[in-house]
């Protein structure tokens, strides 16, 4: 049985339909990314998924004690409240303190435990969140824009990551990007979106849909082969494609 | 050690200080000190209905802030412009508990001791029910504690955990009003926020972990109620403005120390 799946999802928000009959499930191990213009409801998909909105038609089901790791696209902690990475890390529930480092090794920043969150830069916070989700050792892990204010080496660095957490933990991966050829050439299968599934597929199908097309111009057609091209040592390209990339994240 | 009026103005203090200062932490972090004022200012209108119905005034202070806190928890939900929304209420309510009182027939009561606290008149059972609300609210944020803290940081966070956030809100909301209902004593409803706010506040520049910041919170508001009763006792002073004299006083302190620590 698929961990979690969507059907007929409709939601509004302020009489504006956000989305309309969208269906999609997760299969354990798969990391599926959702991309979609500004405003496509990528992240209301997300939040409908971890229940923190209701649809107004359609249902989410989950398997039945199925735990998530949710790491949201920023998260904003209130200057009064003084919290170290250790004690975060033991939000909701109390870790073990040796699993505690463990988790942010895996996440790549081994030995902050004892720094205060205000003190970690953006790459360092949003690792910290990764280790917090992969602690309640999450059978699928959600990432809501997770790379946004991070540079391109560090945003491609943090996707790799996932892909490691992916393969120590077996754990499925749905996340929400606007770094299409980043996020595309790491995934198993890429749904788009745009108020409606547009049209769904591994990452050499979808590039090469219409739908898909339409909604980011050719150009991602290039994005994606960037990431083979850096494959090949094919550099010489890359500064053109670079600039492709840019219009169609736009 | 009850019979002694002062004993009991300080275990009154003491009491109140407890679970203000616990609450308040929270108060701080979700920015909630108007929140506070509303819940508190109802509480006057609370007196008013006491008064007029011939029951206990703590039951009315409790009813009527309760009341309050459930009709602004609703009104947060809406996602309305919450802060316009709090002041109609919070004066709103002060203003009529304020009329409301006069029209009671019979003795004209001194209403300065629910504005501004009677502490040195406390009796056993005015103490049962401080402590007996300490208590319950230390007991339910103990209870609470790392679902609250969640919901605080991130309601989407919470959500994914399987926590609802809405009702740790109901809960602190609920909360808020047993400590109006406890504290309105002490400080009197005009100033019970800032016994939730300063302590918490002062505590800030010295905690790294909310827990160590919360118990440091326990000890100023202690700190602060203790002294506020010597000093008013000393210079005859009204109780309540001088233990919130004496916790603004602390805070400036701790502001100054914890600049010259860094």
């Amino acid at each position: 049985m698929s961990l979690i799946s969507a059907k007929n999802i409709d939601f509004s928000h302020g009489g504006q339909r956000v989305l309309q009959g969208v269906s999609l499930s997760l299969e354990p191990g798969e990391i599926v990314t959702i991309v979609g213009p500004n405003g496509s409801g990528k992240s209301t998909m997300l939040r409908l998924l971890i229940g923190a909105l209701k649809p107004q038609k359609g249902s989410v089901t989950r398997k039945p004690g199925l735990r998530v790791g949710y790491v949201p696209q920023k998260l904003y902690i209130d200057p009064t409240l003084p919290i170290t990475v250790e004690r975060f890390l033991n939000l909701p529930h109390r870790v073990a303190a040796k699993d505690a480092a463990a988790a942010l090794e895996t996440a790549g920043v081994p030995g902050v435990g004892q720094r205060q969150m205000s003190q970690l830069s953006g790459g360092q916070f949003q690792r910290v969140l990764l280790a917090r989700a992969i602690l309640g050792k999450p059978d699928v892990l959600m990432l809501d824009e997770a790379t946004q204010g991070l540079d391109q080496p560090g945003s491609a660095s943090f996707y790799r990551q996932i892909e490691s957490v992916r393969r120590d933990l077996g754990c499925a991966v749905l996340m929400v990007s606007h770094e299409l050829h980043v996020v595309m050439s790491a995934s198993d299968r890429v749904i788009c979106l745009n108020g409606h599934v547009c049209c769904e597929g591994t990452p050499e199908v979808v590039s090469v849909a219409p739908a898909y097309r339409e909604l980011f111009g050719t150009g991602t057609g290039g994005a994606l082969a960037l990431y083979r091209h850096e494959h090949d040592h094919g550099h010489d390209h890359d500064h053109d494609h670079h600039h492709h990339k840019h219009e169609a994240a736009e | 050690m009850f019979d002694d009026f002062l004993m009991r103005a300080a275990l009154a203090g003491v009491g109140t200080a407890i679970a203000a200062g616990l609450l308040g932490c929270f108060v701080v972090w979700r920015r909630m000190a108007y929140f506070g004022d509303a819940t508190a200012h109802a509480a006057v209108l609370g007196v008013a209905l006491a008064l007029g119905f011939g029951t206990s005034i703590t039951l009315g202070v409790a009813i009527v802030a309760l009341a309050m806190a459930v009709l602004i928890h609703g009104l947060s939900g809406q996602g309305a412009a919450i802060d316009t929304m709090l002041g109609v209420l919070s004066h709103g309510a002060l203003a009529l508990g304020l009329v409301a009182v006069t029209m009671i027939p019979g003795q004209r009561i001194d209403l300065d001791a629910y504005l501004f606290g009677d502490v040195l008149s406390v009796t056993r059972f005015d103490l049962a029910i401080i402590w007996g609300g300490s208590a319950v609210v230390a007991a339910v944020l103990w209870w609470h504690w790392s679902a609250m803290l969640t919901a605080t940081l991130s309601p989407d966070l919470a959500y994914a955990a399987g926590i609802n956030p809405r009702r740790e809100q109901l809960v602190l909301t609920l909360l808020l009003a047993g400590v109006v209902a406890v504290a309105i004593k002490v400080v009197g409803a005009l100033l019970i926020t800032a016994l939730l706010i300063i302590p918490a506040a002062t505590a800030r520049g010295f905690a790294r972990t909310p827990e160590r910041m919360a118990l440091l919170s326990v000890g100023v508001g202690v700190l602060a109620a203790l002294g506020g009763l010597r000093f008013a006792l000393i210079f005859d002073t009204p109780v309540g403005p001088s233990v919130i004299c004496m916790a603004a006083a602390l805070f400036g302190l701790g502001t100054v120390g914890a600049k010259l620590r860094a």
